[in-house]
């Protein structure tokens, strides 16, 4: 089996679990909701599976690198970091609502690698300004971070549907963890967002200074992980202000998600990007 | 200074304004806004570029407003003063007071707000209040740097913290922002940033700027002694390397191959392999087809240099050299450019593509002239920066790590043991708090009540 056989199982294995969190969210029973476990586990060990097999071919066909090189290859590293800091949160806190959210997103981020005619799955050679091991770290902490903001995005989905729905008595959203708890989980997910953000952004700087000799360049991409941290920067501020309660700082949280993922994808479609952003 | 007045006055007006995180806020918020403009509209392209695209009107409304170049804008530098003041102002006005929180000899334990906490554990032991201090006091300096005991009524009570220094995390990044634009305004001031083409064999002592255009002298010569290129089997490119000399006056102190991620850097300036290109051919081979005898000559002539023909055909003269040449709309890759001058006519353009060995036949003449073979000389492009700055912002980068992770994961935690007589037993109670990950901290109050009840 090659390592794209193999994630395409793992694309599968995050859609059987999401809909195994959601079954079991939406019917309340506890069962499918432990099943959900165990198949988030597997996925995210098939997962690791087929980032180290692609590893593996890589230096079989003698142009060895890390896989984490294009886009594909880093929605499959987003997936599977987004998978371990959810099992992380689960195993801490005993509770699976987050699975409704953070399985699917597991889930989209491969699917979306596997599936758009745009990326192409093919291992290739690294063209020379890739070739620093400054790229690795800066990749690792970038999607270490976005995955942080994804499912700190998915709790504050959470408590923003339950904002509204309190008081319908035997709605989906009265077993959901209190509002305290929702606030404190996001706060730790942003914060730890922040900081992978922050060395992401500063391991990209030296990269660019040790291949072109400028740390900063306001390219689009730069720029708008900037802006990124800029909004995030905001949220931990504005948790200090009076009046600035749950809700407004689930709408911040909001922001900075489509923030990464604009830094992510919608960059490509502005004028003016470098080559290294493409898949 | 006006500070302790408060909101008497301007001047504590405008202190209470920088010192506030609602300023913040907004400025946060507007840098990440206006960031966007930047974003969108190409930034640093040439005016007639802008004029095509927005129109004489929306081009000069843009201008006004520095939009084209809006991240050295005077507008966007304002908005990095104002965030560079507020980080300043509001740590001052909070450091003095922090100061005396952290550093504070004997820290104040209130038993009673420890005794309200609604997640505090407690049990008994059979054990007597003497015995479990002498176990329990171990356990607790295993994991808290201080730690205080205090007789109470029925028993005592030990106190224990840890990290009441990480308050002052916030301060270290504040401090790291502060570096990175100071070492942003040393690198815009005293660096530049310029581009230097350097054919191989050549020598150069100046580059150009890449923001004015001028001319900027080095203080010592870069000599390109050879370029490479490496291809995977794919056909893109592996590698880009470049041999450089560095000189001072006129003799070689050093000599190193650069690649692309591997710069040289010598006495404070970084050279970096950027480009490349190639350089016309010196030396050319070309064949000679007489089309009616289907004769072939081979001869080398270097670029201008006039021969005379075998044959009586005249003279020919290669003239110049195009790294494309476009013919009818079709591009014909690197090309050749020559006159024959037959000894009795006219002089005749022949067009001699290296990709199309053939091409010349199409004239119909007597002769059919095409490269042989020819040496590849190449330049390399060197991009030549000088940024003092990198060493205050390096140290920024550095800073703002380690304070973001006091910050966020470092907590100040307190713990209150009270242990008191009831009857033949001992009652104990576990309580702490921490000012960060209240949930984190929970669990662990349950954990060291699980220990000491063992
Ligand atoms: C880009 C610039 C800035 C960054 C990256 C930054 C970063 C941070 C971070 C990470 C925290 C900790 C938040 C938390 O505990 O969750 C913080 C707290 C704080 N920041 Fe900033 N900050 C910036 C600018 C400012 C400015 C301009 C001010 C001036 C008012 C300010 C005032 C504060 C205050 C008062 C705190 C709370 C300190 C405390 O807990 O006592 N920050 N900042």
């Amino acid at each position: 089996m090659n390592s794209s056989n193999l994630l395409s199982i793992v694309t599968f294995t995050y859609a059987l679990a999401a809909f195994l969190y959601i079954v079991s969210w939406v019917f309340k029973k506890q069962l499918p909701g432990r099943i959900a476990t165990w198949i988030a586990i597997i996925a995210v060990i098939g997962n690791t599976g087929g980032i180290a097999l692609r590893w593996i071919e890589s230096y079989r066909l003698g142009i060895g690198h890390a896989p984490l090189s294009n886009m594909y290859e880093s929605l499959v590293f987003f997936a599977w970091t987004i998978g371990v800091i959810y099992l992380v949160i689960e195993r801490t806190y005993q509770n699976r609502i987050i699975g409704v959210l953070a399985t699917p997103l597991a889930f989209m981020a491969i699917a979306y690698a596997s599936l758009s005619p745009n990326i192409s799955d093919r291992i290739q050679p690294l063209i020379p300004a890739l070739k620093s091991n400054w790229l690795i770290a800066h990749v690792v902490t970038c999607f270490i971070g976005y995955a942080a903001f994804a499912i700190a995005f998915g709790i504050s989905l959470i408590y923003l549907l339950k904002r509204k729905k309190t008081g319908d008595k035997d709605g989906f959203f009265n077993h959901l963890p209190d509002f305290s708890t929702l606030d404190e989980l996001t706060h730790q997910m942003v914060t730890l967002g922040f900081l992978f953000l922050t060395i992401g952004i500063i391991t990209g700087a030296v990269w660019a200074n040790s291949a072109w000799g400028s740390y900063w360049s306001w390219d689009p991409k730069e720029t708008w992980s900037l802006i990124t941290w800029f909004v995030y920067a905001t949220l931990l501020h504005a948790r200090m202000m009076r009046g600035w309660e749950g809700k407004k700082l689930a709408y911040l949280s909001i922001i900075g998600f489509m923030a990464v993922m604009f830094t992510y994808f919608g960059v490509n479609f502005l004028p003016g990007l470098h080559s290294y952003g493409q898949g | 200074m006006n500070k302790e007045t408060g909101s008497a006055g301007f001047p504590g007006r405008l202190w209470k304004l920088f010192a506030s995180v609602r300023l913040t806020v907004i400025v946060l918020l507007s840098l990440a806004v206006t960031s966007i403009v930047g974003t969108i509209i190409p930034q640093n392209q040439r005016p007639e570029a802008y004029l095509n695209e927005y129109g004489e009107f929306f081009y000069r409304i843009l201008s006004a407003f520095d939009i084209f170049d809006m991240y050295h804008s005077w507008w966007f530098q304002f908005l990095l003063l104002i965030l560079s003041v507020n980080v300043i102002v509001c740590s001052i006005k909070r450091f003095s007071a922090l100061w005396k929180i952290v550093f504070v000899k004997n820290p104040f334990f209130d038993i009673s707000k420890f005794r309200d906490f609604s997640d505090k554990e407690e049990f008994v032991d059979t054990r007597s209040p003497e015995d479990l201090k002498r176990i329990y006091v171990p356990i607790v300096s295993r994991s808290f740097g201080y730690r205080r005991i205090e007789e109470t009524d029925n028993g005592f009570c030990v106190f224990a913290e840890k990290g009441r220094w990480t308050g002052i995390g916030v301060y270290i990044v504040h401090l790291s922002v502060i570096l990175l634009l100071i070492g942003g305004l040393i690198g815009s001031v005293f660096g530049f940033k310029g581009f230097v083409n350097i054919p191989e064999g050549k020598t150069i002592n100046s580059i150009r700027l890449s923001n004015t255009g001028k001319a900027q002298d080095l203080n010592f010569d870069i000599r390109c002694d050879d370029f490479s290129i490496k291809f995977y089997d794919s056909g893109a490119p592996s590698e880009y390397r470049s041999t450089l000399t560095i000189l001072e006056q006129g003799k070689s102190v050093l000599t190193r191959d650069i690649i692309v991620n591997d710069p040289l850097r010598y006495k404070g300036i970084n050279i970096f392999q950027s480009n490349y290109g190639e350089l016309p051919p010196k030396d050319i081979t070309l064949n000679f087809k007489n089309r009616i005898t289907g004769m072939s000559n081979k001869q080398k002539v270097s670029l201008g240099q006039q021969i005379n023909l075998s044959e009586d055909m005249g003279q020919f003269v290669v003239k110049g050299y195009r790294n494309s040449y476009d013919f009818g709309g079709h591009n014909l890759g690197k090309t050749f450019m020559g006159i024959l001058t037959p000894d009795n006519g006219s002089p005749v353009h022949v067009i001699m593509p290296v990709r199309f060995p053939v091409f010349d036949r199409m004239r119909k003449g007597k002769l059919a002239i095409s490269v042989e073979d020819y040496d590849r000389r190449y330049y390399t492009g060197l991009q030549v920066t000088r940024d003092p700055g990198v060493l205050v912002v390096y140290s920024g980068f550095v800073i703002m790590i380690i304070g973001c992770f006091i910050t966020f994961f470092m907590s100040h935690q307190r713990l209150c043991v009270e242990i008191s007589k009831s009857g033949k037993n001992s009652r104990i109670m576990v309580a702490g708090t921490a000012n960060k990950n209240k949930l984190g901290m929970q669990s662990r109050i349950k954990k060291i009540a699980k220990n000491l009840s063992k």
